[in-house]
């Protein structure tokens, strides 16, 4: 209504109703899209211009990195008008739900941190230029000037910059424990104190350069680090926002459209055929079928008429369910489960990382050998304070892990950057540690190994005649089952039959009139045959013995692949899965299990894991389904592709994004890889600590070979991380 | 020698407007789309008039 007036701001007959529109304008609603096929300059102006054409819409931009388009328009433009806008210019465009995100676009601490190392990296090279004057030999008065030059601009710098060492090491000290930060500022306190110390007594040597460089490198790793894990975070917030979880709500005799957060036990909700339920509950009205195989990994979609229960999660198939909520949120079934999860993932957190190894070795040794100069110089000296400190310092530097905070995120950022253009995104920070370490390999069936589509097995045989009957009660129905059929029959070429009277009966299968007689397509008690073991349906014409046709699980691309180069790579494999024992050994077989379980409960597959687990394996689980949650969390590392169930997402620590399963082996070896480079990278930094700690602890460490030892190594560190790539 | 005491000065005063501009562009959010600016330069469509 507003666009419409503001459409012809010549006849302005209603001035009032024209203000009334620019107030309501000042509320103005925030729409974000994914869109996932903008690449180009043509593409960024194509979707800006149609868009901003459209009426009620402010502005619209494109952010070609994050592939989105963040739209400013009125309250009363929704999401669905700019996606089929989009479609229409041949974009393919997903709403994001904007709460989720804004946690991302304001990323506050990469910024704080960026800045902090920009003020190091200027302070650095500023003083490390004043520096090389003093080592080329600039002497008394001059030497004192540049000393003094260099102090003024390290101490408010390093003020500023090496705040995060400070308050970590902070809270550590504040619980009685150590860890990497505490050494380093000790080193960069003690470091400027001496220094400021040593000028005032026109002493010939200043560490400010180096407790700069010991700053840029280490916020240099900490940049890194955050930015691995904020690309991953992202990733990861904008497969849930993916989501925008809305119901149908009857309000009176009307459906309102709500979102899920509102709906309160006891409302009626309507799911339209092939909608997810959003709560759990009873139904009321209507019949059709469910497939839950997100839930249980039953492949075969089962019954659903007035009081069966329901829970979240499960599809509805084929005809539209009232459903009145028994739970709702934090109550449902889906929730329930996070709790299995929180158990499982205490004792991942158990896991000690590579650098925690590292650190806890590292802290109390570098204070330890300080310490030892300090005192044998003392002792050596017979009480030369100045002295003593000055090599204690020297050695504080020079052993400080320099090398050994960039060690870690440079090869974890290089590694987790290579999978992610595989399509990987490594959620969890130890995740490519204790990926490197797997050697056994359990698989879930459904929703992983195959996409949960039947594929129609037995074609060849029928006989042309019912074939045509069967595609023709097929195309009306939207089961599952039924498309895969019509797709598969029309496709060996056959044409649909004549039909009169087509209609299909929800819950049971598809009805007509065929040359007088009557034809169903449908479930096996409907046309009264006997249920068989493997997934079918089943067509009777007239009076005629119900034909079955049966069908098995598509298997995903890319699934056989990656099974055969986990298997060439030595791990041991296992095939876990709800789903019928019939099934289950069919597809065990195709792929090359050895071993396999069916009809397993979710507590099964948590306990198969935990089992395993206790006698000394290393359990990679792959999976998606509710079912499998509690598993993903129980097993050392895990894996769940894109399409999984959001708990599943939740629980596991690497997400497949795309639907091609092979990048999976890829994977393994990537983290062997990185974890290869990580101890390299800590054998580098000790190399160099062997050389250079003699050199201080004897006090031959001047601020030069401080300077050379710590940017040689840093940079040594790196270029070995950055062969990965 | 004396001349260092103008030239500290200088090239400490033009490394503090290079540190001040970095700034400026981390505040303005010009890291939020590298992808989209090196794409949007190419295109003509604003050449004309800034966009509103």
């Amino acid at each position: 209504m507003c666009a419409q007036i503001a459409a012809c701001p010549a006849c302005s007959v209603a001035p009032s109703a024209e203000e009334l529109a620019k107030m309501s304008e000042v509320v103005e609603a925030r729409i974000m899209l994914s869109l996932p096929t903008v690449h180009c300059a043509a593409c960024i102006t194509a979707v800006e211009r149609e868009l901003e054409r459209a009426a009620g819409v402010h502005s619209a931009r494109v952010n070609l990195t994050l592939k989105r388009v963040s739209i400013e328009a009125d309250p009363d433009v929704t999401a669905d008008d700019m996606i089929s806008l989009l479609a229409g210019i041949g974009y393919e465009a997903h709403e994001l739900d904007a709460g989720t995100l804004r946690a991302t676009e304001t990323d506050k601490r990469g910024r704080e941190l960026l800045m902090r190392l920009a003020v190091a990296g200027f302070a650095m090279m500023n003083v490390m230029l004043l520096s090389v004057s003093v080592w080329a030999g600039a002497k008394d008065a001059t030497r004192d000037m540049f000393h003094w030059i260099s102090a003024i601009i390290a101490l408010p710098a390093i003020a500023f910059s090496a705040q995060p060492f400070f308050r970590s090491a902070w809270s550590v000290l504040q619980v009685r424990r150590l860890n990497m930060d505490v050494p380093i500022s000790l080193a960069i306190l003690l470091a400027s104190a001496l220094s400021m110390y040593e000028i005032t007594q026109h002493g010939e040597n200043a560490y400010f350069d180096a407790a700069l460089s010991l700053t840029f490198f280490l916020l240099a790793g900490r940049y890194l680090d955050h930015r691995t894990r904020a690309i991953a975070r992202s990733a990861a917030e904008e497969l849930a926002a993916l989501e925008v979880p809305r119901a149908e709500r009857f309000e009176g005799d009307e459906l309102v459209t709500v979102p899920i957060a509102e709906l309160a036990v006891g409302d009626l909700v309507r799911i339209k055929p092939g909608g997810r339920m959003p709560v759990d509950g009873v139904v009321t009205d209507g019949q059709s079928e469910l497939d839950r195989s997100l839930l249980t990994g039953e492949t075969v979609p089962v019954y659903a008429g007035p009081d069966i229960v329901v829970s979240a999660g499960e599809v509805n198939l084929t005809g539209p369910l009232t459903v009145r909520v028994t739970a709702a949120g934090q109550d449902t079934s889906l929730h329930r489960m996070a709790d299995l999860v929180a158990m499982a993932e205490s004792s991942k957190n158990r896991y000690t990382s590579l650098a925690d190894k590292a650190a806890g070795i590292y802290a109390p040794g570098v204070h330890m050998l300080s310490f030892l100069a300090f005192v044998g110089w003392m002792v050596a000296t017979g009480g030369d304070v100045r002295l003593s400190l000055n090599i204690a310092v020297a050695v504080l530097i020079i052993t400080c892990p320099c090398a050994l905070g960039l060690a870690v995120p440079a090869v974890t950022t290089a590694a987790s950057g290579r999978l992610f253009r595989r399509g990987m995104l490594i959620k969890d920070a130890t995740a490519l540690e204790r990926l490197a370490e797997v050697d056994t390999v359990v698989f879930d069936k459904t929703g992983t190994l195959t996409e949960g589509a039947p594929e129609l097995t037995n074609l060849e045989d029928f006989k042309p005649r019912d074939l045509q009957v069967a595609l023709a009660l097929a195309q009306a129905s939207a089961h599952p089952l039924a498309v895969s059929l019509a797709a598969a029959v029309s496709e060996a070429g056959v044409e649909p039959a004549k039909l009169d009277n087509l209609h299909e009966v929800p819950g049971y299968g598809v009805e007509a009139a065929w040359n007088g007689k009557t034809v169903r397509l449908g479930r096996a008690a409907w046309v009264g045959a006997k249920a068989g073991v493997q997934t079918a349906t089943y067509l009777q014409i007239g009076t005629a013995d119900p034909l079955e046709f049966t069908f098995a699980d598509h298997l995903r691309e890319g699934a056989d692949t990656a099974v055969a180069a986990l298997k060439e790579q030595g791990m041991k494999l296992l095939l876990i899965s709800g789903d019928a024992a019939v099934a289950v050994e069919k597809l065990a077989k195709r792929l090359g299990f050895d071993e396999w379980v069916a009809e397993a409960l979710p507590e099964d597959k948590a306990k198969r894991i935990n089992a395993l687990s206790q006698n000394g394996a290393r359990v990679l689980m792959v999976g998606d389904g509710l079912n499998d949650t509690a598993a993903l969390a129980a097993a050392h590392v895990s894996i769940s592709p894109a399409s999984a169930l959001d708990a599943a997402r939740v629980a596991s620590d690497i997400v497949l994004l795309g639907s091609d399963m092979s990048p999976l082996a890829e994977a393994t070896v990537i983290a062997r890889k990185a974890t290869r480079r990580i101890k390299e990278n800590f054998a580098i930094a000790a190399v160099y600590n062997a050389i250079a700690v003699p050199i201080a602890l004897f006090g031959f460490a001047t601020p030069l070979v401080a300077a050379l030892a710590m940017s040689a190594s840093s940079i040594t560190v790196s270029l070995n991380a950055l062969r990965l790539r | 020698m004396g001349i260092v005491l103008y030239l500290i000065p200088i090239s400490l005063f033009l490394g503090g407007l290079g540190l001040a501009a970095f700034f400026w562009t981390v505040k303005s959010k010009q890291y939020d789309d590298p992808d989209g600016d090196a794409h949007r330069i190419l295109s003509d469509e604003w050449d004309d008039k800034p966009r509103p």
